[in-house]
This record gives structure tokens, sequence and C-alpha cells, in this order.
């Protein structure tokens, strides 16, 4: 039954086929030479009076500078959230709400600025940015501008009073979407926030700050200062927070999670993952190595729950592995705001490092690498799609989170090794299921251990589905209706 | 001197503004009798349209995502906002206070935008997953019923009309609305509203005319799924509910005295004009 196509040769991208250039115009980008905090609803110069500089991952060129956040400028940041909870806490969630649904419309209007920043800044391809990043960052907050006076019906036969004081700390791999995550149900049940977005991708947060000025949300509502690790343990260790919210590595939410033992404080931990993506024989195949590529090289691999451990039954695995090659030759590496790219900058050289880190001691424990025959840009901070084949469970690259484009495959006999095998880590996150039996997809969804199952599809998101880790991929849910919990307090 | 231009009110059917076929007119008045405007009378054969136009798009419209739907009310919210002075004076016409037409056309907003919000959390509340004892996968969620006819309540000239549209729409499902026959120029003028907020087409229906005349067709129609009436008199609601029984129309009779009051929103109101499908799947390998 062999198709002419699954034998015939790759499709040759090199020769006569040739992309033009399709950048993205950033001429209606204006970006600042500096930003300030935004505290108590205006833009202050820091305390420790330092800035740091925000580049282009792919050009290495200074986009801006950023002012840095020292304790003092944290506490500022903490003290004005303090003051303004209680009147935002009081106003009826109706008018709560219609503030949300601002933000939201805003961000539409400005969606395409965001994405052309985001990319800049982030590194993301803009096709990414402008079809996933902004609309789903401004659904999120259409979401949740909806439940704030309608919590009644969240909590039946319970009053929802919001936590208080939110400090919420943010991922460098999807900036505006993680802000637009965790403002978006803290300022929809009352809370007040202090956010921190992380040191290489502060631009979109500057930007969402002046939109949050502009839609009139009351000052100390929402509060951001930049920085390092020491800012967000400001932030973690001030003593007048109610909430912590964090998304971000394993090591830093233990970090997070030991710091606040024996305090008053919740928290939720959204930290990372090692997904199983399993290809059963019966799945469709062409449609799963889409799945695969989808799942591993979206957004550089910078993704908590990208399918990064590939698992294929043995009986289809020379057919995935042969497709898998001939399609990743075919990926377009290189400048983020060109519209052809699929895949764009590591987000900074500290992660590139870190992803040829692991690249070598997976070659050196013995596994067969092969890197995508691509042409990367000569600045900046590119890598090469790359699989890994003949790995083990007890390797470091099938172990560890390497957060980049790094696939590892393994094969499998049984649906029960593949469920094994997938478990077989410390995470939880996420993970994948390909096949046409929909009786197989809900009895191996059922055993996985981890908090979102894509079954014939990968990598979705949507504001009403939470999104969240079993193990050490954290704990509490972002999205849907149990995105609310974290930030209320029930009586 | 200027002299102003009047505005000719006609009905709403498949988002267009046709007069009557049937030719026929009324004469709205304010309390001291002087005319306010030539209102249609309309007939079977309009309720007839509009019932086909609604029945038309609302597999499209049920189809639509649910964030989707919750923007295009958010949007019918925003262009009322902006035409808060037209329903202000239309209302004043009609002999309300400065004040209590503006409570009025604030509180419609404010019912658009409420329901907005439920557009994509009805289905978390009304739908379960089902433990079933044995290998099966089973869940249930609730799909629109189809086409409503509502009668408009006489009581509350714009937030009757959208407390009970929305609630209708926002399930999915599509509707013909009878206006009250002392407030059809506001009716007609949500209308309006509706043509320019992304509301397809069909989508919402909206006759001028007598209740008692038009509403006993509409009781009958085959093609109608549900009926929302509010303030009837005894004989006509028993008329109403046995023709019902023809097809097995859901029957919802439900009226407020004020509909500017926040009991008069609910998501039992959106449930009411809901089925509940229960899927069964095997797991197994």
């Amino acid at each position: 039954m062999a198709h002419s196509n699954e034998m015939g040769a790759p499709l040759d991208f090199k020769g006569l086929w040739q992309y033009d250039a399709a950048p993205e115009d950033k001429s209606q980008v204006k970006i600042a030479p500096r930003y300030n905090h935004f505290i108590n609803g205006k833009f202050v110069e820091p305390d420790s009076g330092e800035y740091f500089d925000t580049i282009s991952p792919s050009t290495e060129e200074k986009l801006s500078e950023i002012a840095l956040a020292n304790e003092n400028d944290v506490d500022k940041a903490v003290k004005a959230a303090r003051k303004a909870q209680k009147d935002w806490a009081k106003l009826p969630g109706k008018e709560r709400g219609k503030y949300l649904f601002r933000i939201a419309r805003l961000m539409q209007e400005r969606a395409r600025a965001f994405s052309v920043i985001e990319s800049m800044d982030g590194g993301k391809p803009i096709r990414e940015s402008r079809d996933v990043d902004v609309p789903l960052a401004a659904a999120h907050f259409f979401y949740y501008a909806g439940w704030a006076d309608k919590l009644e019906y969240a909590y039946p036969g319970k009053k929802a009073s919001p936590k208080g004081v939110a400090g919420q700390i943010i991922p460098w791999n999807f900036p505006l979407l993680m802000a637009a995550w965790k403002l978006a149900p803290a300022l929809a049940t009352g809370n007040t926030v202090v956010l921190k977005p992380a040191e290489t991708t502060p631009l979109t947060s500057m930007f969402l700050a002046e939109l949050i000025r502009d839609a009139g949300i009351p000052d100390g509502v929402v509060n951001i200062v930049n920085g390092m690790g020491a800012t967000g343990a400001a932030l973690v260790n001030h003593p007048d927070i109610n909430k912590i919210a964090f998304t971000g590595s394993t090591p830093v939410g233990k970090f997070i999670q030991k710091a606040l033992a024996g305090r008053d404080v919740s928290y939720t931990l959204e930290l990372g993952g090692k997904a199983a993506n399993i290809i059963f024989e019966d799945a469709p195949i062409d449609q799963a190595v889409e799945g695969i590529i989808n799942g591993i090289f979206f957004n550089q691999g910078h993704v908590c729950c990208a399918g990064s451990r590939l698992f294929v039954q043995e009986s289809v695995a020379n057919e995935v592995m042969r497709k898998l090659k001939y399609r990743i030759d075919t990926l377009v590496v290189g400048d983020p705001l060109d519209k052809n790219t699929d895949i764009g900058a590591i987000n900074s050289k500290k992660q590139l490092d870190k992803i040829n880190e692991l690249i070598q001691a997976g070659i050196d424990e013995g596994g067969q690498v092969y890197k995508a025959n691509v042409s990367t840009p000569d600045k900046g901070f590119w890598c090469a799609p790359t699989l890994f084949t003949e790995v083990s469970q007890a390797h470091r690259i099938v172990n560890e989170e390497i957060f980049g484009p790094v696939l590892t495959i393994q094969t499998f006999r049984t649906p029960d090794e593949a469920i094994k095998k997938a478990n077989n880590t410390a995470f939880g996150l996420s993970g994948g299921v390909w096949t046409d039996k929909g009786a197989k997809i809900f009895n191996v969804t059922s055993q996985l251990r981890a908090g979102v199952i894509w079954a014939n599809t990968y990598n979705k998101f949507d504001p009403t589905s939470p999104f969240g880790g079993y193990k050490e991929s954290g704990m509490g849910r972002e999205g849907g209706l149990h995105g609310l919990t974290p930030y209320v307090n029930l009586d | 001197m200027r002299i102003p231009v009047l505005k000719t009110y006609k009905i709403y059917i498949g988002g267009e503004f046709p007069r009557t076929e049937s030719g026929r007119y009324y004469e709205l008045k304010n309390k001291k009798g002087d005319l306010i405007a030539n209102l249609c009378l309309s007939s079977r054969k309009d309720l007839r349209n509009a019932i086909v136009a609604a029945r038309g798009v609302q597999h499209k419209w049920a189809g639509k995502t649910a964030y989707n739907k919750g923007q295009i009310l958010y949007r019918i919210a925003e262009m009322l906002e902006g035409r808060k002075a037209q329903f202000v004076d239309e209302l004043i016409q009609l002999g309300y206070s400065a004040k209590d037409a503006e409570l009025e056309v604030l509180e419609s907003v404010d019912r658009l935008i409420y329901y907005a919000g439920w557009s994509d959390k009805y289905t978390q509340l009304f739908s379960t997953v089902n433990p079933v004892a044995g290998p099966y996968f089973n869940f249930s969620k609730p799909e629109p019923t189809g086409v409503v006819v509502a009668q408009a309540p006489n009581n509350a000239p714009l937030s009757g009309l959208v407390s009970q549209i929305a609630p209708i729409i926002v399930g999915g499902n599509t509707c013909v609305v009878i206006a009250d026959e002392l407030s059809g120029t506001v009716a007609v003028s949500f209308a309006e509203v509706l043509h320019s907020s992304d509301v397809p087409g069909g989508v919402v229906n909206i006759l001028t005319g007598k209740t008692e005349e038009i509403l006993p067709h509409a009781s009958k129609h085959m093609d109608v799924n549900a009926v929302w009436f509010t303030d009837l008199s005894k004989e006509l609601a028993v008329s109403v509910e046995t023709d019902a029984a023809l097809n097995v129309k859901r029957i919802v009779n439900t009226n407020y005295k004020k509909w500017t009051k926040e009991d008069a929103q609910s998501p039992y109101l959106i449930q009411e004009f809901q089925e509940i499908k229960t899927t069964w799947h095997p797991i197994g390998m």
C-alpha cells in the first residue's frame, strides 16, 4: 500500500524553491529608548538608578533599556497594590469586568504592534506572535472579564473574595500571553497585582503597562517592575504579599515553594515539562508528523508543554523517522519578523549555551544526532532543529528539560510500554496521543500522569481550558473555571 | 428654520428592513394623543418569513465559536452605548422621564455585557462528565433548541427586549421577537443597533404589531422550537400553550416587574433554550 510520495525523494527546498523575504513592517512600532517601572499608575524611575539592556536575540542589537527593580522598588509596588486593593475589590463585579473588557479590546486594536514587539524582543516567529500569543492574550482578558460578576455561579454556596495582593512572576517564552494568564483571573476576582516580567523579554509588558494606563484602570491595581532573579526573590520574600503565581523552571519553582514554607501566602506554580508524544501504528502518520513538528518546534521548543520525548510504535518507526527528517529539512529558520519563518531565534545567549550543552551531552552519551539541513543567519542566536535516536530513559536529554528545538525519539511495542515510559519522568505537564481509535485515546489519556493531554493534535490553548501540571511540573491550574480558584478565598 | 427629517419605522427580517407585506399600519401615539410614528402592523406572512429567516441561519449561528458569539454580543453593547441619546429621546417620547429613560438604556447595555460574558461559560456550568459504571467516557452538554419566538413585555421597551434576545441568541438559537405594541419605535431602533453589530442577518428578527394577532400563529407554526411569552392574558396564554403541543414546543412563561433589575438576568434563562446531549464513547485498546 506504499504511496509513491512515501518512497520518493524529499522535496528539494534548497534548489528550485526559494522564499522571497516577507518581513513584517516594524516602522509602525515605536520602542522608547528607556522604560521605567509602572507603579501606582505612573512610570517611575528606579530607586537603584540602574537600567539593563534588552536586546533582540535575532540581531543582538539593543532595543531599549529597562529599569532594574531592587527591594525598595518592589516594596513601593507592593504598597501601591495594597493601597489600591480595597477599592478594587469593592467595585461591583460588573464594573470590574468592564475594565477587563477594555483591556481585551485595546489589545485587539494594538495587536499588530504587540506581535511585532514580541517577535523583536523574544525572537519568536511573527506568525506565532500574530496568530497565537497576542490574540490568545486578548481572549484571556475577554474570558475572565465575564467572570468578574459571576463568581457566585463558579462557587455555589460559597462566597468568593479576593486573596489580596498577588505577586506574579512570568517567563520569557510567551511574555505577553503569560502576563495575560496571570493578570486576567487575578484582576477579575478583585486582587491587585505586582507583575515581574522576565529580564530578556520586558518590552510587551511595558506596552501592556501603557495600555492599562490608557484603559483607565485605577492606579495601583497593576504594577509592573522588571529585573533579574533578585527582583523576583524580593517579590516572593515581601512580607505583605498574599499570593505568588509563578511560571518558569522547576528549580526556581522549588526555591519559591521553600521560601514560602510557613508563611501565610498561597501559591501556584507552572513549571517545567518533558512531555511524551506517543504515536501508535494506527495513527494518521502524515498528520502525526505535523503534530510532532508543532509539538517540539513551536516557539523554538521554548515551551514548557513541548512534546520533547517522542515515542513511536516500532512497526511505523521507520516511516515516521523518514518523514520527520524530510520535514525538518524544509523548516525555515531565521528572521522572526519574516512571515515565512517557522523557527525564530533562541531567546538568549544563555539559553543557547544550555541547549548546546545538552546536545553535546546527548552525543557524549551515545545518542545518534540528526541536525536539520537548514541555514541560519550569522548574527543572533540560532539552533537548527535537532533529532536524537538511540537514546534511553537514562540519558540526560531524555530526563532534563532542554527548552529548545531538540527532540528525543524512542520506540515501543505495546501500549503499556508506551504508558510506562511516558510516565517515567519527574515531570507531568502535558502529553500527546496519536491514534485513529477513539477508545484507545481515552484509555491512554486516562493513564498518563499529566495535566493536559492532546489527542491527534498538539499545543492547543484556549482561555476556557485549564492548563497546569502534575508532579514536579507544578500545582494549580490557569485558564477556565479552575483558573479562578487560586485567586479567591471561599467562605 | 430647519424642518426635521422623520424616520420611517419598518420591521426587521433576515437582516433587512422591509415594510410589512400586508401594507397595514398602526399609529403609535404619546399620552397627549399626538402621533409619534406609524408602525408596521405585521401579518402572519411576515411572521412566517421571519421564521424562515431565523431557521435558515440557526445552524451557522450555533456553529460560531462561543468566543465569537460573546464578542458579537459585546459589540451590540458597544453600539447601544454609542446611541444612548437616541434611545433616551425615543423613551421620553413614550412618556419616560429623562432619568428613567437613561436607566432603561444603561441597564440594557450592561445586560448585553452580562450575557456576552456567559457565552463561553454557561457550557462549563451546565455540562457534566458522568462517572458511568463501565468503561465509557460519558459527557453531557447543552445545545441550542433552535428557533425561538419571544413576546416582548409591555413594561420595558428596551430592557425587556434585550433581556429576552441576549440569553436566547447567546446559546446559539435564533429568534423572532414580537415587539410590544406601545413601544415599537424603540424595538425598531434596536434592530438598527443589531444591524450594525456584526449580528448575522436572520439571527434576530423583530416584528411590530399586535401580539394577540401574531403570537397564535407562532404557537401553531411547526418550525418553531420554543416560545417565550411574558405578559399575556390568561386566555391567550392557555391557547398558546395548547397549540405548542402540536410539535412539543418548549414554553417559557417568565416576566419581571422591573426588567432593569438584576433578577431579570440569569444563566438559567440561557438554559431554558438548551437541550442536553449525552455522548457515550468506549474506553479500551
